[in-house]
């Protein structure tokens, strides 16, 4: 008999890590946080959908967007967003920041480096092996992290060692600003099948249908059937990190017109390469910009609305005073500058 | 005035006007480039996956097929990825061929901290790179040095790592850091970050370090940002009646000895201002450098000892700074 799926629980998840990363867009950009801030809005569906099938002992290896996977992992929110002011209260007394949060007691690790989530996954599922029998280890990572070697070698040795990982490739076609599909040859699905492992793909938007594809596969990886990989796209607005380049040049028409002048002097410009390498280029500019207003314009991908619409109106608004009460306190942790 | 990374491109351009067989790649190329992607085209200018390993070897392969390569990591610490096609490959094969065959690359990263990135994205790593046979290594301070050293890189016939330190490239700066946020401050070196570039950019040789202030007391050796905040401690110095000399080495490897024996000689105290980790690297590089001169001289250093943390204020406290620089030179002056 196949479980319903736990909307209401996976909306309240999705909504905390929703309001929470919008919490520290604004605390970003009051000064408060430093540094690049790389946030999963858009993400929730895939991390929700697929953190509700956990269980304690399960590890997490995490991308350089770990936020969102602690939050509905329960790591406490003031600990998080102490640590993102770089408070010496902070989940890693300050020294960690957005991009480096570690959480020993629920294992899970986090990197900047793209590809990492990959080899660290394998470890801590050797670890289950001999450790923890029955617990599995979730890598997230983006799409364009199946490019990395380290990540292609992890593939193949969670199948070799028949490790139980799960490989969550999020997947918003974007690699920072460059189209992920231009820049990986095959598809992910026969990258997976070549490796042996067991692919699913999904709509991430739809966390209902992360939530029922991944079930059978962690059932399956507990039993020790070897490694599994969830392909689920997303689409994320605020692009690569906050402040994106692309972004703004597409978005803002002052810097849009900032961008005319030098352009066409080096269109025009007689000592570079021939007029259709020169035209080339600008098509490649163009359509880049281009590609992004579209990716932009798309609307209908988002996990919270989407499945806030099929909700009890009441049931949406209990959930959303207890997030906002949740929020708002842990903002008076985190206090003014 | 030019600013610091328009000064690298504006090398960089007129070098592929020159020589055809400059090709650029690297991630995001094709963004963060797209002036000389839209002068030079997309065959001379293209993105790579994310895959260090695939296209810094395939950069040392192109350069071994006749091509020079100018490969752009966006950060130093994303080549620690695929460092072997630099240390087993880029930086042997001019030896192991006996001299028959040269790999002119260039690899082009940001280093450097100073804006709360914390350590997997700060790290300045030109120490450890420069410690391996046939690597050259430069890191410049100013928008002159940034386009004569990239001319120089790029005309060098064995492999060089070149890196611009965040604080001083605005693009980077806005990228990494934010920097278009009123709400946000660095302490970014005036002179570092704008200065007189001639167009085109004279080389400035690898291995060459000039002297950015002559004083009799105290030598201060550094480079990149570190060379600014030498300067400034410099004034606060010299306000007391210290007078220092301050040395920009602005290539690790090829280091200039002769310089850092001269400056050593004359004032008979040296510290080393590295923005890099203390051990195994450019500090105590310098300080064997005056031992082996056979130079009687007292030595201090000030540089990065740990991880680099994310808050401002520890990171403050753990790259070297304007105050642990004129606390060194003090501890030499008793």
């Amino acid at each position: 008999m196949k479980a319903p799926v736990p909307a209401l629980e996976l909306f309240h998840q999705m909504v905390r890590m929703r309001r929470f990363e919008e919490a520290l867009s604004e605390l970003w950009h009051q000064g408060r946080i430093s540094g690049e801030l790389h946030l999963g809005i858009g993400e929730e569906g895939i991390v929700a959908g697929v953190l509700d099938h956990l269980i304690e002992g399960d590890a997490l290896a995490l991308d350089h967007r770990p936020t969102p996977a602690l939050v509905g992992r329960g790591t406490d929110l003031s600990l998080l967003a102490l640590e993102m002011v770089g408070a010496e209260t902070g989940l890693c007394r300050g020294h960690g920041g957005h991009m480096h949060l570690f959480d020993p007691e629920r294992l899970a690790a986090s990197s900047g480096i793209v590809g990492a989530a990959g080899p660290m996954a394998c470890g801590f599922a050797l670890s289950h092996q001999r450790l923890r029998p029955g617990r599995i280890a979730v890598a997230f990572s983006g799409e364009s992290a199946i490019n990395q070697g380290m990540m292609l070698e992890s593939l193949n040795l969670a199948a070799v060692w028949e490790l139980p990982v799960l490989f969550v490739v999020k997947d918003n076609g974007w690699a920072i600003t460059t189209r992920s599909a231009e820049m990986t040859g095959g598809t992910l699905r026969k990258r997976a099948e070549g490796f042996g492992i067991a692919y699913t793909k999904v709509r991430g938007a739809d966390v209902g249908a992360v939530w029922r594809a991944v079930g059978p596969m962690i059932d399956d990886l507990r039993r020790g059937r070897g490694p599994a990989m969830l392909h689920a796209t997303c689409h994320r607005p605020s692009g690569h990190f906050e402040h994106d380049p692309l972004i703004r040049m597409v978005t803002s028409p002052r810097e849009f017109a900032a961008e005319s002048g030098p352009l066409t002097r080096s269109l025009a410009d007689g000592s570079g390469g021939r007029i259709r390498d020169r035209i080339g280029g600008m098509r490649r500019v163009i359509s880049t910009a281009a590609g992004m207003r579209v990716h932009l314009s798309k609307r209908r991908g988002d996990p919270v609305t989407r499945l806030e619409q099929t909700l009890d109106a009441t049931a949406v608004a209990r959930v959303r005073a207890a997030v906002e009460k949740e929020i708002l306190s842990t903002l008076a942790e985190v206090g003014s500058p | 005035m030019t600013e610091f990374g328009a000064a690298i491109d504006l090398a960089l351009g007129h070098a592929m006007v020159d020589d055809p067989k400059i090709v650029v790649f690297g991630e995001d190329t094709p963004l963060l480039r797209r002036e000389l992607l839209v002068r030079f085209g997309p065959e001379r200018v293209r993105p790579t996956p994310i895959s260090e390993s695939a296209f810094l070897g395939a950069a040392v392969g192109a350069a071994l097929g006749g091509l020079r390569p100018v490969v752009e990591v966006q950060l130093v610490d994303f080549l620690m990825v695929g460092l072997s096609a630099l240390v087993n490959e880029a930086a042997k094969i001019e030896a192991f061929s006996g001299g028959r065959w040269n790999v002119p690359i260039v690899v082009r990263a940001t280093c450097g901290g100073g804006y709360g990135d914390a350590g997997q994205h700060e790290q300045a790593l030109w120490g450890m790179l420069a410690g391996v046979p046939g690597l050259a290594v430069v890191v410049p301070s100013t928008p002159a040095d940034a386009a004569g050293l990239m001319r120089a890189s790029i005309e060098n016939d064995g492999p060089v790592v070149f890196l611009e330190h965040k604080l001083l490239s605005r693009q980077w700066r806005d990228a990494m850091a934010g920097g278009r946020r009123e709400s946000v401050t660095f302490d970014v070196p005036p002179d570092g970050a704008d200065g007189p570039v001639l167009d085109p950019p004279p080389p400035v040789p690898l291995g060459s370090a000039i002297e950015r202030r002559l004083g009799g007391d105290v030598t201060l050796i550094s480079l990149g940002v570190g060379v600014h905040r030498c300067l400034s401690a410099s004034e606060e110095l010299g306000e007391r009646g210290v007078e220092c000399t301050v040395i920009d080495v602005r290539s690790v490897a090829p280091l200039d000895r002769a310089a850092i024996e001269t400056a050593a000689r004359r004032t008979g105290r040296v510290v080393a201002v590295d923005e890099d980790y203390t051990r195994g690297g450019l500090s105590g590089e310098i300080a064997a450098v005056v031992a082996e001169a056979g130079i009687s001289a007292r030595f201090a250093r000030v540089t990065t000892e740990d991880t680099i943390p994310y808050a401002r204020h520890l990171e403050d406290a753990t790259l070297p700074n304007v105050d642990r620089i004129v606390s060194a030179v003090e501890s030499l002056l008793d």
